[in-house]
């Protein structure tokens, strides 16, 4: 018999006054803070452009989960993969992509990254070994076996970041893809952005046992947790898990976070309390940032601004981008099929 | 040329493309030491070593999603799923990702992969292991799905499967590994979505595809002694399917029967019977008729085996009625 779970609200365990310890040169802090509020203003400005029918079809945001995102994928080299999920626009851009790209794809426009076949949840970019964004929970996770097994078939030193919800570790797919990375020694760091919440479902409601980050042992794996609202600490814990990959260590890594929108734009999240949302955002991972960098003197609030600015600027210019190029021509319907398809056959 | 069974064709092809090719590697259940369930790939893992043919847990999902992440970047991986029966664990893999990927990324990523995998029922194997499921696949845009019949077809077209860029479901049938044929030698390679006519006649079309490719050979033997004349089209893949060949087949004879293993409503038949209306409604002379699977799964009896196959005397019998015969 199934007892439906008493709801308490899931307060975030704080690492506020742990010290921040800085290595890296004010650029590259600064240029870590430019890419989390570039991804906030990215979400804002998107989620104004879906109110306004200018994006369609479903739209799940970063909002809250800025330092999972750069704080994993700013670390990675260039030939390092990624494989994400939906929740992804963070994602493509913290890797690099041009967010008028990204913006043009979300508007279904040919010069978007998936030249308007993907939209949302189907972003891509190859020459950033941004193996996209997939929408089946879980459905990603067993293609970052292959892609690890790739990088060790051909010799080369890659990592490959594997993306994923807390949702999806309930599903089949996340133990055969888990599983085979362990047994293969496959350098793959599986990262679980635990934002508490698959759609309306608390992770007490969908795991057996909710600390998932304890799962790598089982997969003969490296199992880590850490503050999803600390890019620092996140940062560390995957600059760890990149060098126990290339000694083909595999990780978990569970990143506690929270998204401060519902599920999608459709999702008015009246599952969870607005002192919930509030406990959260008090940790909030952009301004938590910026009070480490302030206290330790390496911002100032002018260059804040700026950076706010520039920001604004290049989300605008985004859009503009977006809104005026061209939807893609009808006659290129089934263009991308198939490869080379044979003449004269009905496909 | 030289006559070698079914799965000595598939084992030639499979070594052969691995010497061409060091980016092709198997993976799947049982490949290495024990040789594959049909022992297709026995002794490869000898030749190639264990990266090359990776034996992988029972883990079906894995496997297919293995094979196209790492078809994605650079390698063309074969997989084997030990029976088609037990795809369905793993279908998301290859209809949702395998198959879509390189259209909803718009052309900016590729899947070459081949999955290898028997169909078919025989042996008293019963319900769930004795399924045609190919035709789920030959649904889905993006997919091709292959099914040859004779050695020399699956030599050639799993040569060419191999070096194609989209997925392949690669269609075996269980019953057929020990079947002998000649097979050209050398590098014999046969195109994918041309179909092939495997007899030629003028009264009457059966098209159909792996194994009842047979058993439309020996009805067309049967019907030659009665002097009703058979064309038989080996279709060869479902996707693509080559309208043209069987169009042109049908305006020949202006009759045309379907033959398949698989389930009757909405099987291969369905569709074939479908394009056939379109392309050439005015040639027939008589309805199309669908001849396949009885609409049960399958059961574990022998009588009750037999009785929900295709059966060669009806075949013969529904030509003799299509042609006015008694």
């Amino acid at each position: 018999m199934v007892k439906e779970i008493e709801r308490t609200e899931l307060e975030p365990t704080s690492t506020e006054n742990r010290p921040a310890e800085f290595h890296e040169s004010k650029e590259e802090l600064h240029s870590l803070f430019r890419t989390m509020s570039l991804i906030r203003r990215f979400e804002d400005t998107g989620w104004e452009m879906y109110t306004r029918a200018k994006i369609g079809g479903y739209f799940h945001t970063n909002h809250g989960e800025e330092a999972t995102v750069v704080g994993t994928i700013c670390p990675l080299r260039p030939q390092d993969w990624i494989v994400s999920f939906y929740r992804e626009h963070g994602h493509i851009i913290a890797r690099g992509t041009d967010p008028k790209y990204v913006m043009a794809e979300l508007f279904g426009r040919e010069h978007g990254v998936a030249h308007g076949r993907g939209g949302s949840m189907h972003l891509f970019d190859y020459s950033r070994h941004f193996l996209g964004g997939y929408g089946i929970v879980a459905g990603q996770m067993p293609l970052a076996i292959g892609v690890g097994w790739s990088s060790k078939y051909r010799g080369q030193d890659e990592i490959t970041l594997l993306l994923t919800g807390e949702g999806a570790m309930a599903n089949g797919a996340s133990h055969e893809a888990l599983n085979m990375i362990g047994l293969y020694h496959l350098p793959v760091i599986t990262v679980v952005v635990n934002n508490l919440y698959g759609m309306g479902t608390t992770v007490h409601e969908s795991a057996a046992n909710p600390e998932i980050w304890k799962r790598g042992e089982m997969y003969g794996m490296h199992g880590a947790q850490v503050d999803g609202m600390d890019v620092m600490a996140v940062r560390r814990t995957m600059q760890d898990a990149m060098k126990r990959a290339s000694n083909g260590q595999p990780s978990l890594i569970e990143a506690m976070t929270y998204r401060y929108r519902g599920h999608s734009v459709a999702d008015a999240a009246r599952y969870r309390s607005t002192e919930e949302v509030q406990s959260w955002r008090q940790q909030d991972p952009i301004e938590r940032f910026y009070r480490q960098l302030s206290k330790a003197d390496l911002i100032t609030e002018e260059e804040r601004n700026a950076i706010d600015e520039s920001v604004e600027k290049q989300v605008n210019a985004a859009v503009e981008f977006a809104d005026s190029d061209e939807h893609p021509d009808p006659n290129g319907l089934f263009d991308h099929l198939y490869v080379d398809p044979p003449a004269g056959v009905s496909l | 040329m030289p006559v070698i069974t079914m799965r000595e064709a598939l084992h030639d092809a499979l070594r052969e493309e691995m010497i061409r090719d060091q980016n092709v590697f198997l993976l799947g259940e049982e490949i290495g030491r024990f040789g594959g369930s049909y022992k297709v790939t026995e002794g490869l893992i000898d030749e190639f070593g264990p990266e090359r043919v990776l034996s992988t847990p029972i883990a079906e999902s894995g496997i297919m999603g293995m094979a196209t992440g790492a078809a994605m970047t650079g390698l063309r991986p074969v997989a084997e799923i030990m029976t088609i029966n037990f795809i369905m664990v793993g279908m998301d893999q290859l209809v949702n990702n395998a198959a879509k990927i390189p259209y909803m990324f718009g052309g900016e990523a590729r899947t070459p992969l081949v999955v290898r995998t028997p169909s078919g029922a025989a042996h008293q194997l019963t319900a769930q292991h004795s399924q045609s499921l190919e035709v789920w696949f030959a649904y889905v845009p993006g997919m091709y799905v292959v099914a040859p019949s004779t050695p020399a077809d699956a030599k050639g077209l799993l040569k060419s499967s191999i070096r194609n860029d989209n997925p392949i479901l690669f269609v075996e049938n269980l019953v057929m590994y020990n079947e002998k044929g000649e097979v050209p030698e050398g590098d014999h390679v046969v195109p994918i979505g041309k179909a092939d006519i495997k007899r030629e006649g003028g009264d009457l079309s059966i098209i159909t595809y792996s194994r009842m490719v047979h058993m439309a050979l020996e009805a067309a033997d049967v019907l030659a002694e009665e002097g009703i004349s058979v064309e038989v089209v080996d279709l060869r893949s479902l996707r693509p399917l080559d309208v043209e060949t069987m169009i042109a087949s049908v305006k020949k004879t202006n009759r045309a029967l379907v033959l398949h293993e698989g389930w009757y409503k909405y099987g291969a038949g369905a569709e074939v019977a479908a394009q056939i209306q379109e392309h050439a409604f005015d040639y027939l002379d008589h309805p199309v008729v669908r001849i396949s699977g009885q609409e049960v799964p399958m059961p574990y009896s022998t009588v009750l085996e037999r009785a929900a196959q295709p059966r060669m005397e009806d075949v013969v019998e529904r030509a003799r009625f299509m042609l006015g015969r008694k």
